[in-house]
């Protein structure tokens, strides 16, 4: 005789350890691959809510199996004839998903995930634990006045006048009149109970200042004959980072575009990233452009102010001097300034850069070197350590 | 809730255990269990086990069998049974009653096919399994828990066995320990790739533990691997059996027959082990010998003796079974069952059943501190990007550099990965 056992109705999760394990390998994952994650995208722009897929590795579950060079058996309707195509070897052909098949198919595992933008970011920022940095004094200002009804009150002005609450008022007294002619028959009540002046509720109204946080990202790039397209992809990646970043800290956000050869031009993103130009390089000059326009637009007093430059470093060397002036002067009126310097050749930093680090010591002028897509991670790690440390 | 109540299933119970015993079914105790939808994923996930050790992977079948569930990718599988002694089935609380009637006649099949066919005899012990997974999973916890190990140590030696788990000895034999000369590959590891890393490995004695579990658990699971066909063939053929016996009431006769429909109707282009099973078994109690003649193949076949004997043109052509290969980028049928074609199908078919569909890599040597490996080559060759990257879990045991010879487009070559996990391709 068989036994029966109602199981339990409300058993442990046995499975959630293991599932966040798991969980836990696949932002693991995410995370190793955003190198090649933040190249595919165009950095600005793009909605909050744009999802892109993001092919997870490294949680697969490798074993030996049979390549396609297998073949296999099936089931058919009689009607296959030798030769006939039944399907394409990348697609499944024709078969559902979780079906046991004789001839084992390798099979790609379903995780290619996608995620939001803003969730890549929250997978980025969360994990760095930043401490909440200082804000400018000045660098909220107010951008929003608002009114906010709080409670009610006896006195107002008619267009404050709330329906609801009044008429609940009227009731409650109708209610009352109508207990006081139970209780005391000759006390007669009119028939009809119109609204007295004490019924009237007004809204009270709040001021609600909202003040917001503002930055401005200025971007410099030098975009002269050696910057080839794999440097600007490597310097796009960065900036992308640091554009969310910055974006993730403050309410608003501008972003500016300065590139230079020997002359520097403000552009916008798309002329920024794709423009190539042929010369020579006068670093000083985007750092000029940029001094511009933080004067004509962006105070210092109310604005945090990111400028980062992305080079290869190759200067022209009669520049280097005015170059480092430059960058000092910017430095005391930003938050911070990165220089990013892209090595794809070697990893011996350029002249320019043996000059920054020589000449300037401030807490929030920070250089990295970037030789391929595995190293913005770690410099953009770095730029964010300079930032809380050089604040908190 | 549901709309049966557990009496309603004894009665139903009662009727099936009867018609088991007349039909001269031999089978364990059998224990049901009701258990939620939650849980049923659950004891999915973990292979059947209540108690089992904790590794990702097993979460990630969970999620993912639950994806495949809310997207109605999947059905849930209306039952899990466990081969052991007692004999363990869980029953879905919300399915319907015909679903759970249904249910418990195929278990019983399956309960039969457990404790009667030659591999499940020969290497798993019915009566001490449970005892086994709940102690290995202590093992694994302790080592977790140890202050000295935790559980990124034990996560990267279980990432490795997992990865290697059917290259291991396929066919329970234990061999006895022999005489041995030193450098070379011991006769009874020869076929044990896993046995071999366990011992021969650079490991601690607790990493040698893990891959004896991993082992042990591969061994308890060949078996119904080797016996995918037959064994749902079998359970099949007998709730079929059993159900047009029942005298169903009409409503549950129409909803048995759609769901039996159901469950072996044929997937195009695949093999449906419960569709093969049960038109082989169907087909073969017709034929002399009958009843009897199905009892002595399911106690002593594997799917593939079983494909290799039975499986005869008749049924062939009856299935409409035909091979495939790639061919470019195009999936092309490259034999039928035809008078010429059928025999070629029935191999090949038998030959990517069980443990067929799993390339056996075996360890030929050492070399200066050099694993030396050779996938035992057919026709068909290793997916390379799968090879390149289980090789570094070989690595992982071996504590050395490893070799591996296989075949690219015909041609020989040798996947090398060196101790810092760098892998590259060569002649």
């Amino acid at each position: 005789m068989a036994i029966f056992k109602d199981g339990n109705t409300n058993s442990s999760d046995r499975s959630a350890w293991d599932r966040k394990r798991h969980r836990q390998l696949v932002e693991e994952s995410i995370k190793k691959n955003l190198g090649d994650i933040i190249a595919e995208e165009s950095i600005i722009g793009q909605s909050k809510d744009k999802k892109i897929k993001i092919p997870i590795r490294g949680i697969k579950e490798y074993q030996f199996i049979y390549g396609k060079n297998a073949g296999g058996t099936g089931s058919g309707e009689g009607q296959e004839a030798k030769g006939q195509v039944i399907g394409k070897a990348n697609g499944q052909p024709g078969q559902q998903p979780g079906q046991g098949q004789a001839g084992n198919n390798p099979g790609e595992d379903v995780y290619e995930t996608e995620i939001t933008i803003e969730e890549l970011t929250s997978y980025l920022f969360d994990d760095l634990q930043l401490p909440d940095m200082e804000r400018k004094k000045f660098a909220q200002i107010e951008s929003e006045r608002k009114f906010k009804r709080s409670s009610f009150q006896r006195k107002g002005i008619p267009p404050h006048l709330n329906k609801k609450r009044t008429l609940a008022e009227k009731i409650k007294r109708q209610k009352m009149a109508q207990r006081d002619k139970y209780n005391n028959e000759e006390n007669e009540s009119p028939e009809r109970i119109p609204f007295h002046e004490n019924d009237l509720r007004y809204c009270r109204i709040k001021e609600d200042t909202r003040r917001h946080s503002n930055a401005v990202v200025i971007c410099i790039m030098d975009t002269s004959g050696s910057m080839d397209q794999t440097k600007k992809y490597l310097a796009r990646s960065f900036y992308f980072l640091l554009y969310q970043f910055v974006r993730w800290k403050y309410e608003h956000v501008e972003v500016a575009f300065i590139a230079h050869t020997t002359t520097a031009q403000e552009v916008n993103e798309q002329e920024f990233f794709h423009r190539g130009e042929t010369g020579g390089t006068y670093i000083s000059s985007g750092y000029e452009k940029a001094l511009e326009i933080i004067e004509q637009r962006y105070n210092p007093a109310i604005w945090n102010i990111y400028i980062f430059h992305c080079s290869d470093g190759d200067n022209w060397g009669e520049d280097n001097a005015k170059a480092v002036a430059l960058v000092n002067q910017l430095c005391t009126i930003s938050n911070l300034f990165g220089y990013g310097e892209i090595t794809t050749s070697s990893m011996y930093g350029s002249a320019i850069s043996k000059e920054y680090e020589k000449q300037i010591h401030l807490d929030n002028f920070i250089m990295v070197m970037m030789g391929d897509k595995t190293d913005i991670w770690p410099a953009f790690k770095k730029i964010l350590d300079t930032e809380s440390g050089g604040n908190s | 809730m549901a709309a049966y109540s557990l009496d309603e299933l004894e009665y139903w119970n009662d009727k099936i255990e009867k018609l088991v015993w007349d039909a001269g079914l031999d089978c364990y105790e059998q224990h049901f269990e009701i258990c939620s939808y939650e849980d049923m994923l659950c004891y999915e996930a973990y292979v059947g086990m209540p108690s089992h050790y904790p590794h990702w992977s097993f979460g990630k079948a969970y999620e993912r069998q639950k994806t495949f569930y809310k997207y109605n990718l999947v059905g849930l599988p209306y039952e899990m049974v466990i081969n052991s002694d007692p004999c363990i089935a869980y029953l879905m609380r919300d399915n319907t009653l015909l679903i759970h009637i249904l249910t418990m006649a195929h278990v019983y099949g399956h309960n039969d096919f457990f404790k009667n066919n030659r591999l499940f005899k020969r290497d798993t012990w019915a009566n001490l399994e449970m005892e086994m997974f709940k102690a290995h999973a202590n093992r694994v916890r302790e080592y977790i828990q140890d202050p000295s190990i935790g559980p990124d140590k034990v996560e990267r030696i279980l990432d490795a066995a997992h990865g290697l788990k059917f290259q291991t000895c396929r066919h329970g034999e234990r061999k006895k320990i022999s005489e041995e000369e030193e450098g070379t590959v011991p006769e009874r590891l020869k076929d044990d790739l896993l046995a071999f890393l366990a011992e021969k490995g650079k490991l601690a004695e607790w990493e040698r533990d893990l891959i004896h579990i991993v082992r042990e658990e591969t061994m308890y699971f060949i078996p119904q691997l080797e016996t995918k066909i037959m064994n749902e063939g079998w359970a099949s053929y007998w709730h079929y059996q059993i159900l047009n016996q029942l005298e169903l009431p009409q409503g549950l006769h129409l909803e048995f027959l759609q769901r039996h429909h159901l469950v072996i109707r044929p997937h195009q282009g695949q093999i449906n082990p419960y569709f093969l099973g049960f038109k082989m078994f169907e087909y073969l109690d017709q034929q002399p010998g009958g009843r009897e003649k199905i009892m002595a193949i399911r106690s002593e076949d594997r799917d593939q003796s079983f494909i290799r004997r039975y499986l005869n043109q008749e049924l062939c052509e009856k299935l409409h079974l035909f091979s495939y290969g790639i061919q470019g980028e195009d999936i092309v049928v490259t034999e039928v069952s035809n008078e010429e074609g059928w025999k070629t199908v029935r191999d090949n078919l038998a030959n990517a059943v069980g443990l067929g569909s799993i390339p056996i890599i075996r360890p030929v040597g050492v070399e200066n501190g050099t694993l030396l490996l050779e996938h035992v080559c057919d026709q068909r060759e290793l997916e390379l990007n799968y090879a390149q990257e289980t090789v570094k879990y070989v690595v992982d045991l071996w504590g050395g550099k490893v070799d591996l010879r296989v075949k690219i487009d015909n041609n020989p070559k040798i996947i090398s990965c060196s101790e810092g996990k760098i892998v590259n391709v060569h002649d």
